[in-house]
């Protein structure tokens, strides 16, 4: 389904999609007010661009050195050059320590991997153990916005799952008594996993440690409880030093939810006595992206969820009309690149407003970048009446003569027309929306009147 | 007039030329009444933003070239629309053996009330306007060009267009819920995703009826013309102007 189709599908229900809009605005006005109350919220931003921006210019030497210190710390390192490799790895891993059933942690990369049905297939079992996700899970749906993977719901359709899969009252919609239920569930599967599996927020090349942010803990749950901590780590992840990660994490927890900080900020180094650590490094089509020079810096992303909750459009949309793991303005700049014809319609998902540039934490011009997209797609995959008909105009705008005698056509046409032909179903512009009235003169015509 | 006074080269968008005329004469006759040497040039077209913006900007070559050559040498370039200004500084191609005219095209263009408040540097206007006026600031002008701060960015609050309005006698700004959020206009976009251009536009005029907005009032038509085709086929008594009315109007 194009985007444009979902959208109205989503919109048919107006009283959730109204309902939708205003949740999401809430989390977006909260995250106006907090950074108001940072006096150098925009030197941070500048810096946390720049940091990103050196990082990335130099991906290749950070990640050996990251590597190095890793290695040293005790921790095994595995390159995937794609989905694939990363998805046998995770299973090569669990297969050597007999392992059929994991928890994991909310993690972005594995949902773009397609890491749960890879692994299910395989006969192991998966728990994701945030619980948006765990939510999700278990309507057999993704995640609808990367940092709130629930958002879509409202708590009387979680109130109804959880009766039919954890047996909690008929009825009780009280969130308290329903995150309890979903606590001593959670609970049973974290005792019993051999193995958790997490993403990865930020790699430390300098230290070779990587952390990881959480609200509910589970990631530290699940590790602390296993023997093996599995963390699939896409490329672009890495900061140079420690003392970097104050600039990401002021800007990560404010940007997301309005939060001063994120809850859990846990920092990895070395595995405990008899433990193992692994770090899954994962290119999947950030080398690509990295060497499409307009569309580079959409690899500074922290996954903060900012701009989803700033987007007019994400807001009256939905996660899932993008039809991409990551949804909003900043994947309707990553996905074209993993498959343009799949996505072609998202980087036109947008009126090009801007606020999602002005509200990125590591300043990345999605909104120019989305306007980038559009002129490449249509090289390959324009749609030929767009195509002609642009061109048409482009003739038309080129030439005076043939701009006034279409202009003075046109409005000819709107005064003359009968309104059931103006409104006519296929225009869309008159489906929910009057014209102008035609003025008698265009302005041409009156200044050559009144002025010359 | 001093033969001195910088010459302006009046820039009327497409759409303003053939539906809103009284725009135009609007910005025209307020320019002149600041004491503007203000010059039509007959041959204009349009800047080529609706190809460039649906990914045609190559396409765009000949329009660019033509709006350079027409405007290539005025001291300065005015227009009463944020969203021209912006494509013609941002989204020309480059123009091959114009790259000089290009880059004095892209210094001298101004939108409107940028034009009024940082180059004649006036930062209020005396005259009457005794109306409840609600503000719609276009994405274009707001975030493109700058003409008021956007609220997502933590920098002091201003805003062009207000400070020439908000001195108007009797004028009564309206604080909307959301102050900058779009209407949903996006050109090209207003038709193909037509049900999401009409939400957002129909959730943008229920901030300002909510308020009980007058007038409603931007920098760009197209966004009104968006908004104010919403509200008349809602039939909302709303009327809606053009800040250049409004200036026109009021200091007569």
């Amino acid at each position: 389904m194009s985007h444009p189709q979902a959208a109205a599908e989503f919109l048919k229900d107006q009283a959730k999609a109204k309902w939708h809009d205003e949740t999401l605005w809430f989390v977006r006005d909260k995250r106006d007010r907090i950074s108001k109350t940072i006096p150098e919220w925009e030197d941070l931003r500048n810096l946390a661009s720049e940091i990103k921006d050196h990082t990335l210019s130099r991906l290749d030497f950070y990640l050996e050195e990251f590597e190095k210190n890793a290695l040293k710390n005790g921790i095994q390192v595995h390159w995937a050059k794609d989905a694939e490799e990363h998805n046998r790895i995770v299973l090569g891993i669990l297969q050597k320590k007999d392992c059929k059933a994991i928890v994991k942690s909310k993690s972005i990369l594995t949902e773009e991997c397609h890491l749960n049905p890879y692994l299910e297939k395989n006969g192991v079992e998966v728990v994701d153990t945030d619980l948006g996700e765990r939510i999700v899970q278990f309507l057999h749906q993704p995640p609808s916005h990367i940092v709130l993977p629930a958002i879509h719901l409202k708590k009387g359709e979680i109130s109804e799952l959880f009766h039919e899969k954890l047996h909690t009252e008929k009825g009780n919609e009280d969130p308290t008594y329903l995150t309890q239920a979903a606590r001593i569930h959670l609970r049973e599967k974290f005792l019993q996993a051999r193995v958790a599996i997490t993403g990865v927020n930020f790699g430390v090349a300098e230290t070779g440690e990587f952390v990881v942010c959480t609200n509910e803990g589970n990631a530290d749950m699940g590790v602390h409880l296993a023997h093996v901590h599995i963390a699939c780590m896409g490329i672009e992840k890495l900061i140079p030093r420690r003392s970097d990660l104050g600039v990401f994490l002021r800007l990560l927890a404010r940007s997301a939810t309005g939060q001063p900080v994120t809850n859990y900020n846990s920092h990895f180094r070395s595995p405990s006595p008899g433990k193992e650590i692994h770090v899954i490094l994962v290119d999947n089509g950030r080398t690509a992206q990295l060497a499409r020079e307009k569309f580079r810096n959409s690899l500074k992303c922290i996954r903060c969820g900012a701009c989803m909750n700033t987007c007019p459009i994400y807001r009256r949309s939905g996660g899932y009309s993008y039809g991409s793991t990551v949804p909003g303005p900043i994947g309707s700049i990553l996905s074209p690149g993993l498959d343009m014809k799949k996505h072609s319609t998202l980087p036109f998902a947008s009126t090009l407003c801007g606020s999602c540039s002005d509200v990125c934490p590591v300043k990345i011009n999605i909104h120019e970048q989305l306007y980038e997209w559009r002129q490449e797609i249509t090289k390959t995959h324009g749609e030929l009446g767009k195509s002609l008909s642009m061109k048409v105009a482009s003739g038309i705008f080129k030439s005076p003569l043939a701009y006034k005698i279409s202009g003075s056509l046109m409005r000819s046409a709107l005064k003359n027309l009968p309104k059931s032909l103006i409104y006519h179903p296929i225009n869309s512009w008159g489906k929910g929306r009057n014209l102008p009235e035609t003025p008698e003169l265009s302005f041409k015509e009156w200044y050559k009147r009144n002025r010359s | 007039m001093n033969p001195s006074t910088p010459h302006i080269g009046l820039f009327i968008p497409c759409y303003v030329d053939q539906f809103y005329p009284n725009v135009a004469i609007a910005t025209l006759e307020l320019l002149e009444k600041l004491g503007c040497k203000v010059s039509y040039p007959l041959e204009q077209t349009c800047c080529g933003q609706p190809m460039a913006n649906a990914g045609y900007e190559r396409d765009t070559v000949g329009t660019s070239r033509h709006f350079l050559e027409v405007f290539g040498g005025f001291d300065y370039i005015v227009a009463p629309s944020g969203s021209c200004v912006l494509h013609v500084k941002e989204h020309f191609p480059p123009i091959p053996s114009m790259e000089k005219t290009q880059s004095e095209v892209h210094n001298r263009i101004f939108e409107l009330t940028e034009f009024v408040t940082d180059i004649l540097k006036i930062n209020r206007m005396e005259g009457t306007f005794p109306h409840r006026v609600g503000y719609h600031a276009s994405c274009h002008g707001q975030r493109g060009l700058r003409l008021a701060s956007s609220s997502e960015m933590h920098i002091s609050p201003f805003n062009k267009a207000k400070k020439l309005l908000e001195n108007l006698e009797g004028l009564e700004w309206v604080e909307l819920s959301r102050t900058d959020e779009c209407c949903g206009f996006g050109g090209t976009f207003s038709v193909t995703e037509e049900a999401l251009s009409i939400q957002m536009g129909k959730d943008r005029l229920e901030d300002h009826q909510e308020k009980q907005v007058e007038i409603l009032t931007g920098g760009d038509m197209s966004c009104i013309m968006h908004l104010q085709g919403i509200a008349s086929r809602q039939g909302s008594p709303m009327k809606f102007m053009h800040v250049a009315e409004i200036l026109n109007q009021a200091i007569q």
